[in-house]
């Protein structure tokens, strides 16, 4: 027991404490390691076009490509619904199951605004996002009276029952099961289309389905500009995902997670710090429902649907629950695997297997058939039981291991600090 | 009058009369003790005191406001903060960031949106709590992953977490409930500690009486939820009605 007059060194230490915090600085208010994550995915993201497209044209490997402007926009666009996702899930612990909806009002307002006003992305991205904020709110308000399985039940009849008025009830908003589309009989109040022509979803001009191919070789690559939009939402997502995490706001949500009563009895309302994280992660939801209007501008009901909301609580496990990257590795492994996996087909394996014999050329079909095309579910629920069972830390886990056999120096650190330990970086 | 008055509060639980008219007055810069057997009351007391249960009838006022139909974050508010029997800290987070919690609660109130903000800008809180560690010896263990502590040190960062808030009423649960006899002298020696150093009002409910006797200025006997006697230590030592009610049955 000591005092500061018998201990000087309690000075000393807090000064320590301080200069490592300085130094520890990076660019944009991130320490070292967020900003190198943040520059690493910034340059994989920007370098998709290349990096996805690894095989050449024609061979028999082409069809794993997945550097086509349809599927990469999904990557960015589904990786941003689980970032959000992931500030609720991840920090506080609130497992929500009915995040579709939020993305789903986000869509749907999206698609009014370029229908009414203006064929630019930029309000309607804008819209999206106030709309599923708006609407986060609300769920929220009544949702979070409840916690544990109650509130992921209590979000998932909201979700429900937005998918059910979508579907029908509000048919006039909603255009019911068909959904909505941009039709050459819309003319928004700030276009200037010709009578009959369909317009299309725009950032000042610049039509999002425009593309720059290039090719090298028997290589192929598109530029798309729809992506690189969405790309640069993401980082931007991204970029304020790991603010929130660093923050004392974060700080406060993981406490949520870790000690409610702890947290009450310390003078905090652990109710309005829930809230926010919900409708941050519902405003998250909604951008990405509004990126999803304006890469491709139709929306229909389906889009709210449960399953929706599940697979992004499988996007956030699979990757990484509560890491800052997991949930983006997850978002893509899912949507890949959906749409590379369910595309091979049975004389794909054929021909992979050509060269064996003829029975056990079949043989090898018959076996794999079930995992591929319509099959692909049961691909990814393997996969899924595989990373939960021996990885609990998600794909994140994985790659430190990884990355662990190859530097004996475990303190040197990779930029994603441990699944495990990240729960436990210092306050500064 | 006490910075703590409790009036005539009963409070029953189906037929059980968990308090039955339940006075009491702790003074400022005074260690009062609540002692008692085994399902006195003295728990349903505390939780009365904190929000976690509303008494049936009666008062309970805190530096002259009622905290009645507040809840337990608004209480604390006020300035009352309580250790729980077993420590409760935030096992997921880092010895400093348990610290800073009650820091930024002090400074910014129940809620705050700081969400864009940075611990590089928060110089003086983590400065505060980085005293209030060196006052409890644990300046050392301040990235350490909180679960992975002994108990003794949960409970002396617990007591650190409260302390830093500068409660003007701490209340303690049974602090030493279930410790070795090492162990209980260590927390004793921390509480003389904080007494000594801060002129801090500690109300204090306990079973062991080595706890009571070395730390309490006043004792408040509960039997069966109604006060016995309200008394000093020494007092409280020779009184036949304790006496009886400690050890009442075996007495028959």
């Amino acid at each position: 027991m000591t005092d500061q007059t018998q201990n000087p060194s309690a000075a000393v230490t807090g000064e320590a404490t301080r200069r490592q915090a300085t130094r520890n600085r990076g660019l944009f208010g991130l320490n070292k390691k967020d900003t190198s994550l943040l520059i690493i995915v910034a340059i994989l993201t920007m370098l998709a076009p290349f990096l996805l497209n690894p095989f050449p044209e024609g061979s028999s490997l082409a069809q794993f490509n997945a550097g086509y402007p349809d599927l990469m926009q999904r990557f960015v666009i589904f990786g941003i619904f689980a970032i959000g996702f992931n500030i609720l899930f991840g920090l506080t612990g609130y497992l929500s199951f009915g995040h579709a909806a939020f993305l789903g009002v986000g869509s749907y307002a999206a698609i009014w605004m370029m229908k009414l006003l203006t064929l630019n992305v930029i309000p309607a991205i804008i819209m999206s996002i106030i709309f599923a904020g708006i609407f986060a709110l609300a769920v929220g308000f009544i949702s979070l009276r409840r916690s544990g399985i109650y509130f992921s039940i209590l979000t998932l009849a909201f979700a429900q029952m937005s998918y059910a008025l979508a579907y029908s009830v509000l048919t006039p908003i909603t255009g019911g099961e068909t959904g909505l589309q941009i039709k050459s009989t819309d003319s928004p109040l700030l276009s200037n289309l010709q009578p009959g022509e369909i317009g299309r979803a725009n950032l000042f001009g610049l039509d999002m389905r425009s593309s720059y191919e290039l090719e090298v070789g028997n290589w192929l690559f598109t530029f798309n500009a729809g992506y690189y939009i969405a790309a640069v939402v993401m980082l931007l997502a991204f970029y304020m995902s790991i603010r929130i995490f660093r923050s004392p706001f974060g700080m406060m949500l993981r406490a949520i997670k870790s000690n409610q009563q702890r947290l009450n009895y310390t003078g905090l309302n652990a109710k309005p710090y829930t809230l926010a994280a919900f409708v941050i992660s519902g405003m998250y939801a909604g951008l990405a429902g509004g990126l999803m209007v304006a890469m491709d501008t139709q929306v229909g009901p389906e889009r709210m649907f449960w399953t929706a909301s599940g697979e992004v609580v499988l996007m956030a496990i699979l990757g990484g629950v509560g890491t800052l990257i997991g949930p983006v590795l997850g978002a893509g492994m899912i949507k890949y695997m959906e749409n590379i996996i369910s595309k091979i087909n049975d004389n794909v394996l054929h021909q992979w297997f050509a060269f064996m014999p003829d029975g056990i050329e079949d043989f090898m079909v018959f076996i794999i058939h079930p995992f591929i095309g319509k099959g692909w579910h049961l691909t990814l629920g393997i996969v899924f039981m595989l990373v939960v069972i021996f990885l609990p830390g998600g794909l994140v886990e994985g790659g430190q291991r990884i990355a662990r056999l190859f530097r004996r120096d475990r303190k040197g650190g990779g930029v994603e600090p441990d699944a495990a330990d990240q729960r436990k970086t210092p306050a500064e | 009058m006490g910075i703590l008055e409790v009036k005539g509060v009963n409070k029953r639980f189906g037929g059980l009369q968990a308090l039955g008219h339940v006075n009491l007055s702790v003074t400022e810069n005074t260690v009062h003790a609540i002692i008692g057997p085994n399902g006195a009351g003295k728990s349903t007391l505390l939780n009365c005191l904190v929000g976690k249960l509303i008494p049936d009838t009666g008062s309970v006022m805190f530096d002259g406001q009622s905290v009645l139909g507040r809840k337990p974050h608004e209480i604390n508010q006020m300035g009352i903060s309580r250790v729980f029997q077993t420590p409760e800290i935030f096992g997921d987070l880092t010895v400093l960031e348990n610290m800073m919690i009650p820091c930024f609660a002090k400074r910014d109130g129940s809620f705050r949106m700081h969400a864009f903000e940075q611990f590089a800008n928060e110089k003086e809180l983590i400065d505060k709590a980085m005293h209030m560690l060196e006052d409890v010896n644990m300046a050392d263990k301040r990235y350490m992953h909180s679960a992975s502590m002994s108990r003794g040190d949960k409970r002396r960062l617990e007591m650190a977490m409260c302390l830093v808030q500068e409660p003007k009423l701490l209340l303690l649960d049974e602090p030493t409930a279930g410790m070795a006899r090492a162990d209980t002298n260590n927390t004793i020696d921390l509480l003389k500690e904080i007494n000594d150093k801060r002129d801090i009002t500690m109300c204090i409910i306990e079973h062991d009486m080595h706890v009571v006797f070395s730390l309490a200025e006043r004792i408040t006997v509960l039997a069966q939820g109604t006060p016995l006697v309200e008394d000093t230590p020494d007092n409280i030592k020779g009184n036949p009605k304790v006496q009886e009610a400690y050890l009442g049955e075996s007495a028959h």
